[in-house]
């Protein structure tokens, strides 16, 4: 059983004394901590600690009692731990490394415009990164194009299946809820208006245009772009990459170009699919809100949806299909530390990529707005 | 005397402001089993990544066989290398990954790349795990099948980090037979980085010593001469698993 009593002395000649009796150990060690610290309120000169009648003392009590004498020494205060048994003494001795306990490490608050700034360059640095990934992958794809066997094509259709197909489910009902929640909020204005077959005329340019290949990249960015940076990432902070490299094979073409392909190449498969179920979930409200025929319904989407504007969609999905690996597989390759560096690495790759679609779709839209007046 | 298959000159190695070894020199002989030794944290692995090429040196040369390392090339790799945890790609089963460089770099049909890489995973004892993915493996296998790998293109030089850390004795002393065997039956020059200290006097024809403190080599010969003879109180603490202060 635990215990320790103590008996503290202020003796004429400023020296304290404390005496400390029984085994000392963890659970003694709160009543141990504040004997001691009594001790010192006298302002001693001395402090004698009596350790002639402890039977035993574990480690904890050990760091206690040598990190106060060094904390005592510190401050000018002689301090001795005298009278100990053979087994106090070599525990003591154990723990006694007669260093001062050295001040907490305190983190420099930081201003915020330094915070600022910080943020700033790792931003301008994480885009220059991505810019110099963008251009390393340029020449990976005219080497590829120039030497097509270099490039791992073992990796394009799995990529591809896992990528795309995989995708369909998902891609397919998300779309198809999403046509049914721009027509729903839309149908109770148009019918005031009298207007219910524009309804298709609405549903079927925003989904072939925005909706269409925006969400279907939101939803490729969070399945496949996540798992392109932890796959990378893993296989970083693995030294997998390091063992490509010895072997002399790029992580350009021999990982991230497959990818590149392969996503380019399903993802107009993937926005035609969304295309068709936005539209759908279009004419489901038509039919069963407005009560439209799917004739009509069908009739005034061809009508209203051209060529051009399937076609600006399939364009910026193929952009959006580069976007996402690229900055993926950028962040992954870029992930140290182990599993936080690869559960960050990810993070910033959804982000960032998010960031970047919106971004890119800004720029298409506008371009194309702009485009057929030029 | 032949030129020494790897040159190390006046090599400052580190990271930004952290310097962890400084003016580092020396050289590997064909055909030696040459240890790169010291304590935790003295810049042993980041020295074999300077070696390899994946890391660039703060000041200082490195070359192997007259080139450096870093140096892009079209060429095959002119070494293999076994990474500490084996870094086998874990999507790839056994047999693909050591017959990767082979389909890269060589033009064997499918069916004799297949011949190799059974005759290679043999020669480290791993008979029919051609078709065994990477996990199924434990850490003993998993490090023989990336010395099978490293040696696929037939290197005449190999490198291998910590090659027994985390194995039993038993799995341990088996594969510094296998080192020593590629060593004297196949001339294969190898360079290892290792703390064990039986791996080392089992294997090791010369060796170097790296220390934390000084950032420095402060060591080079054979080791089982530096155990016996070395008076520097940090290399026989070293050699004589025993704290500094209790060999003074």
């Amino acid at each position: 059983m635990s215990s320790a009593s103590a008996d503290t002395v202020a003796t004429p000649d400023a020296v304290a004394r404390v005496a400390l009796q029984g085994q000392l150990d963890l659970r003694s060690g709160k009543a141990l901590w504040n004997t001691l610290k009594q001790a010192e309120l006298e302002h001693p000169r001395q402090v004698d600690v009596d350790l002639s009648e402890v039977t035993a003392a574990d480690g904890s009590a050990a760091a206690i009692l040598t990190s106060y004498r060094a904390e005592l020494r510190a401050k000018g205060v002689e301090c001795q731990l005298i009278g100990a048994r053979e087994n106090v003494a070599e525990i003591l001795r154990l723990y006694d490394n007669a260093r001062k306990l050295g001040p907490r490490p305190r983190r420099k608050a930081r201003g915020q415009l330094d915070q600022i700034g910080s943020a700033a360059i790792a931003v301008a640095i994480e885009a220059q990164l991505v810019i110099a990934f963008f251009g390393q992958m340029v020449i990976g794809m005219m080497n590829a194009i120039r030497a097509p066997r270099t490039v791992n094509w073992k990796e394009l259709l799995p990529t591809a299946e896992r990528a795309g197909a995989d995708a369909v489910p998902i891609v397919a009902l998300i779309n198809y809820l999403v046509g049914m929640v721009i027509s729903l909020q839309s149908a109770a204005q148009l019918h005031r208006f009298g207007a219910d077959i524009y309804m298709a005329d609405l549903v079927g340019i925003s989904v072939v245009r925005e909706i269409g290949p925006l969400i279907t990249a939101i939803v490729v960015c969070g399945r496949t772009g996540a798992a392109f940076a932890a796959e990378l990432g893993s296989m970083q902070t693995n030294e997998e990459i390091d063992a490509l490299r010895t072997m002399g094979f790029g992580p350009m073409r021999f990982l991230v170009m497959p990818k590149a392909l392969a996503l380019m190449a399903v993802m107009p498969l993937l926005t035609v699919l969304a295309d068709l179920m936005g539209c759908l979930g279009g004419l489901t409200t038509a039919v069963v809100r407005l009560d439209l025929s799917v004739a009509a319904y069908l009739a005034e989407s061809q009508r209203a949806v051209q060529l051009s504007d399937f076609t600006s969609g399939l364009i910026k999905s193929v952009a959006f299909g580069l976007a996402i690996t690229l900055i993926s597989c950028q962040q992954g390759l870029a992930a140290t530390g182990g599993a936080e560096g690869v559960g960050k690495r990810t993070t910033a790759a959804v982000v960032t990529t998010l960031f970047t679609l919106i971004l890119i779709d800004a720029v298409f839209t506008v371009f194309f707005e702009v485009a057929p007046q030029v | 005397m032949n030129d020494p298959l790897i040159t190390v000159t006046n090599l400052t190695m580190g990271w930004d402001d952290r310097v962890l070894q400084r003016d580092a020199n020396f050289t590997v002989q064909r055909g030696e089993v040459f240890v790169i030794l010291g304590g935790s944290g003295c810049g042993k692995s980041t020295l074999l990544r300077h070696l390899t090429g994946l890391s660039t040196p703060l000041a200082g040369e490195v070359r192997v066989k007259g080139i450096d390392p870093k140096e892009p090339s079209l060429e095959p790799p002119k070494f293999g290398v076994m990474f500490q945890s084996g870094a086998l790609l874990g999507s790839y089963t056994v047999g693909e990954n050591v017959g990767l460089p082979l389909r890269e770099w060589t033009d064997l049909p499918i069916e004799a790349v297949r011949a190799v890489v059974q005759a290679k995973l043999r020669l480290v004892g791993l008979e029919n795990t051609e078709g065994v993915m990477p996990s199924e493996l434990s850490g003993g296998m998993k490090k023989r099948a990336a010395i099978a790998r490293a040696m696929a293109l037939e290197p005449d030089l190999i490198f291998l980090d910590e090659p027994s850390a985390g194995l039993d004795p038993v799995t341990s002393a088996e594969l510094d037979e296998l080192i020593i065997a590629l060593n004297r039956e196949l001339g294969l020059t190898v360079v290892v980085v290792t703390h064990e200290l039986d791996s080392i006097f089992r294997i090791g024809t010369r060796c170097i010593m790296l220390d934390r403190e000084t950032r420095s080599i402060i060591a080079e010969g054979d080791p089982r001469e530096l155990r016996d003879n070395s008076t520097d109180p940090r290399v026989r603490a070293f050699f004589h698993r025993k704290p500094k202060e209790q060999l003074s």
